[in-house]
């Protein structure tokens, strides 16, 4: 096991950095794939060129984001190895078949079929290329099942046995293990909020271009259809957060004490703390400022249902309260404004003036990567938790890293650190690039050529003549301004 | 039990990784070669050659690894510790170049750079790859269930070695799917790159091998004497025969054959490779009996690859039958 303490720290940031950053691209990728289905889909149902436009226009977006979350996602799959050597040895044999699952169903249906999807719309037919659109975006889906599935299996853990070689070995059905007690609802949750992240931030792109030009149809129809997202799953996303938070109040309860910033048990009604300064020195809510019985209400639906507190719980069983506390303060708060957003454009809607209230557009512009703040402030609060554990209840994370020695860890992280700043915030760059370009008619995709744009005026296929063909579209170069 | 599911899932874990040393190892190979062609035409149609395959190809690597940690999980926790700087090293390869796929296109002004990281990352990886493979064969310290080497096991001159024999492999597999996508002169370049990182990939297979001998006295045993040596010469003795054709192929006018030919060594080196370490998983001393998932786990899993590998290879088959052919201007004609 680890020596020193140092090393374990640095392992848990190194996890943390690393898959925070991978998780980034999942929600926006997620929520980009099933959006391409649907546009391609409303393309060939309709024929309206608006749609494949906007389809290939995100396209390219996709495939940047898509290669940043593979290369991301590649380093995830070693990361468990490289600095939980334990955990993955006494574990594997639960988790190991499920993340096998993953890469059998899910990565290699997105990779086999991205080829087709990116470059393959001249080569196969409209159908089949469909086809391949739908395949990426199920790939996706099935990636969330089954990681999600490992990931609820370590907060919940069912279904298992223990060996005396201390490994976790799957019991006679593999059902109790995929389907433990919190994997549906984390399933829901996250799939809900990747598209509720992508749905902002093409409501945000639809805005941008709708604020230097209201008469753009590509820019009305994407900011109408992200605006729909927002009215109809916002809400819907809130109603899951709270069945999520009871189901983890049943199987998880320090957390939900965390997250509530309860340290002390409230035998008649506990408020709903709105702001604080957790202390775990003094178990104490520091600067409390609550709304009385607010809290019993939400999670005991009964203004004096007592509720218990960390003061129940051994110190050593809790898990860093601050975080919680906050990132799930931070979560819940754009959860409502993006409600907020929904009804306001509901709002517009009824009064026919969803394309000319620009404050509507300003304030949409604004919430675009507030789903990433989002995802991000959620998991911060599903792990950390969790924490002192790794398996909840089970295996504490001190005891589940690699036998590395703190500066080698400190070496690989502050590699990481680097690279993905430095290559991500250039990806970053160039899919703002891409949309802050107006989308337009005869968009590109991702066609490529060795030399800059081959426009030949005069022949590029009007609108509705076989729109779906683009051998004579310009090369995508050409719009890489 | 009269099969052995362990021995299956050792095939299993041997096909994935073979099918992403060839897979991967052709693309990473055009990485390594990139600088050899003109920036502009020549790195624009080699780079075309592979966009639409790049990220199934590495998928196998996910199943690879993945696979390792499902099947054999004490494996996994084993190795990836004992070669951390390496396993790092190849990863950070794997990000840059990745992303140079979608943003060297993007990026006008700064395609020089992506270019470099392009051809950096890919020799990374292909190194650190080799250098794995190296630190596994001359075996690895362990004690109860853990690693417990020194920090610097894996820099020996021998994993150097088969540091440097892997890439001059990738390269060999890159140029050789280049013969087959180019066109024109640009192909007749790819000729020659794969005459030249044939005969490295030769010289640097055979040093590998003596060293073999060398390194471990079971490997000098299993190579080397009666009865095993009965199994073992063929390998060997095939890889000349292949070699000699491959060289023939890339003289003349071949187009496809050279890309089959070098697949085929790296088979034969693969196979040459089971024989050396069978049956242990981490030499010397960890079997695959030992680090093997429990039956509940290799049964479900093996229910799951039976389904599924058939679907993936089928449509695997079919992206590459739609991008099949010459790359021209525009990406595959
Ligand atoms: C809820 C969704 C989700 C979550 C929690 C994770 N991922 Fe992920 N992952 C995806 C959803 C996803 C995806 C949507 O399927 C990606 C994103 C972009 C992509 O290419 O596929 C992906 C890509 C991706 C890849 C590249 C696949 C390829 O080669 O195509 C790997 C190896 C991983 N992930 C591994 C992991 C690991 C080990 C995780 C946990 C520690 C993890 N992911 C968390
Ligand atoms: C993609 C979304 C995810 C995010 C953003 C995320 C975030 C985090 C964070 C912030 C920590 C650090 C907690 C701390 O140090 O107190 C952590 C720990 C951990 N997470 Fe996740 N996690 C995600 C998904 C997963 C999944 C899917 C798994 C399992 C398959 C997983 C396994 C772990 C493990 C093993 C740790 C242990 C390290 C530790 O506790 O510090 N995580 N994660
Ligand atoms: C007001 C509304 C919301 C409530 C009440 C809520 C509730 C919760 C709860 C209780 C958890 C922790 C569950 C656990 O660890 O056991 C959680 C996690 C999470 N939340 Fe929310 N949430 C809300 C809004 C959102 C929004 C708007 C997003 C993103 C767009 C989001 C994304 C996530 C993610 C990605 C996780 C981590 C994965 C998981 O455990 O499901 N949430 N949420």
């Amino acid at each position: 096991m680890i020596e020193s303490v140092d090393a374990l720290i640095l392992a848990r940031i190194q996890f943390a950095f690393t898959i925070s950053f991978h998780f980034i691209f999942p929600a926006f990728s997620i929520g980009v794939a099933s959006y391409l289905a649907v546009l391609e889909g409303l393309w060939l149902k309709t024929g309206k060129p608006v749609y494949l436009d906007l389809f290939k226009y995100w396209l390219k977006i996709f495939a940047i984001a898509f290669a940043m979350g593979v290369v991301s996602g590649i380093v995830m799959s070693y990361q468990f190895g490289t600095n939980w050597s334990v955990f993955s040895d006494v574990a594997g044999p639960v988790i190991g078949p499920l993340m096998a699952y993953e890469v059998l169903t899910a990565f290699f249906l997105e990779a086999g079929f991205l080829g087709v999807m990116l470059f393959g719309m001249d080569k196969v037919g409209r159908k089949l290329h469909f086809f391949a659109t739908l395949m990426v975006a199920a790939g996706t889906f099935v990636s969330a099942f089954w990681i999600l599935s490992v990931n609820s299996w370590m907060q919940t853990p069912t279904g298992f046995e223990l060996a005396a070689n201390g490994q976790y070995l799957p019991g006679p059905s593999w059902w109790a293990i995929i389907f433990n007690p919190s994997f549906l609802y984390r399933l829901v949750h996250t799939v809900t909020a990747a598209y509720l992240t992508t749905a902002f931030v093409v409501g945000a792109v639809g805005a941008f271009h709708l604020l230097k030009d209201r008469t753009s149809q590509h820019a009305r129809t994407m900011f109408s259809m992200a605006m729909w997202m927002a009215a109809l799953v916002a809400p819907v996303q809130i109603f899951v957060g709270d069945m999520h938070g009871l189901n983890t109040m049943e199987h998880q309860p320090q957390k939900v004490m965390a997250m509530e910033g309860h340290y002390d048990s409230h035998p008649d009604g506990a408020p709903f703390y709105v702001f604080g300064i957790p202390n775990d020195e003094e178990q104490r809510l520091d600067w409390a400022l609550g709304i009385p019985k607010l809290s019993s209400l939400i999670l005991k639906h009964d203004l004096n249902a007592p509720l218990a507190g960390l003061d129940t719980i051994p110190d050593d069983e809790q898990p860093p309260v601050f975080i919680v506390f906050w990132a799930f303060r931070i979560m819940v708060a754009i959860g409502v404004a993006m409600l907020g957003i929904g009804v306001w454009s509901l709002l517009a809607r009824m009064r026919g003036k969803l394309y000319d209230w620009s404050w509507l557009h300003r304030a949409a512009l604004v919430m675009g990567p507030s789903g990433f703040v989002a995802v991000i402030a959620g998991w911060a609060t599903t792990e950390v938790g969790r924490q002192p554990y790794v398996i909840y209840g089970l295996l504490r994370t001190a005891d589940a890293a690699s036998p590395l020695a703190a500066p080698a860890i400190a070496a690989s992280l502050l590699a990481f650190v680097v690279v993905y700043f430095a290559v991500f915030s250039v990806g970053t760059w160039y899919l703002l690039r891409l949309m802050s370009a107006a989308p337009k008619a005869h968009e590109t995709g991702v066609k490529r050529g060795d030399k800059g744009p081959i426009r030949t005026a005069g022949i590029t296929p009007g609108p509705t003549q076989n729109p779906g063909q683009s051998q004579v579209l310009p090369a995508d170069e050409g719009d890489a301004r | 039990m009269s099969i052995d599911l362990t021995t299956i899932w050792a095939f299993i874990i041997a096909f994935g990784i073979f099918a992403y040393v060839v897979m991967d190892g052709f693309d990473l190979g055009i990485g390594i070669l990139f600088p050899a062609f003109q920036p502009g035409e020549g790195r624009n149609r080699a780079m075309n050659s592979i966009a639409p395959f790049w990220d199934g190809n590495e998928t196998w690597l996910v199943l690879g690894g993945g696979g390792l940690f499902a099947a054999f999980p004490l494996a996994y926790a084993i190795i990836l510790p004992a070669t951390y700087p390496l396993i790092i090293a190849m990863l950070l390869g794997l990000v840059f170049r990745g992303v140079a796929f979608e943003y060297r296109w993007r990026d006008e002004a700064h395609r020089p750079f992506w270019d470099m990281a392009f051809m950096g990352g890919s020799l990374l990886a292909a190194l650190s790859q080799g250098m794995v493979l190296g630190a596994l064969l001359q075996g690895i310290t362990v004690e109860g269930r853990a690693y417990a080497g020194s920090w610097f096991d894996w820099l020996t001159p021998y994993t150097l070695l088969t540091g440097l024999g892997t890439v001059a492999g990738y390269a060999l597999l890159g140029a050789c799917w280049l013969v087959w996508r180019l066109e024109d002169d640009l192909q007749e370049k790819a000729r020659r790159l794969a005459l030249r990182a044939g005969l490295a990939t030769a010289g640097l297979m055979g040093a590998v091998s003596l060293y073999n001998l060398a390194l471990r006295p079971e490997y000098a045993e299993r190579w080397l004497t009666a009865p095993e040596v009965y199994w073992a010469a063929p390998v060997p003795i095939l890889t000349a025969i292949v070699a000699i054709f491959l060289w023939r192929s890339l003289k003349g006018k071949a187009e496809s054959a050279p890309f089959w030919l070098s697949l085929g060594l790296f088979f034969l080196g693969m196979l040459g490779l089971g024989v050396t370490i069978w049956p242990n998983v981490v030499p010397p001393d960890v079997t695959i009996w030992d680090a093997a998932a429990p039956y509940r786990s290799q049964v479900f899993m093996l229910v799951g690859v039976a389904i599924t590998m058939p679907l993936i290879i089928g449509y695997t088959a079919w992206a590459y039958w739609v991008f099949r052919g010459k790359v021209g201007k525009d990406g595959y004609h």
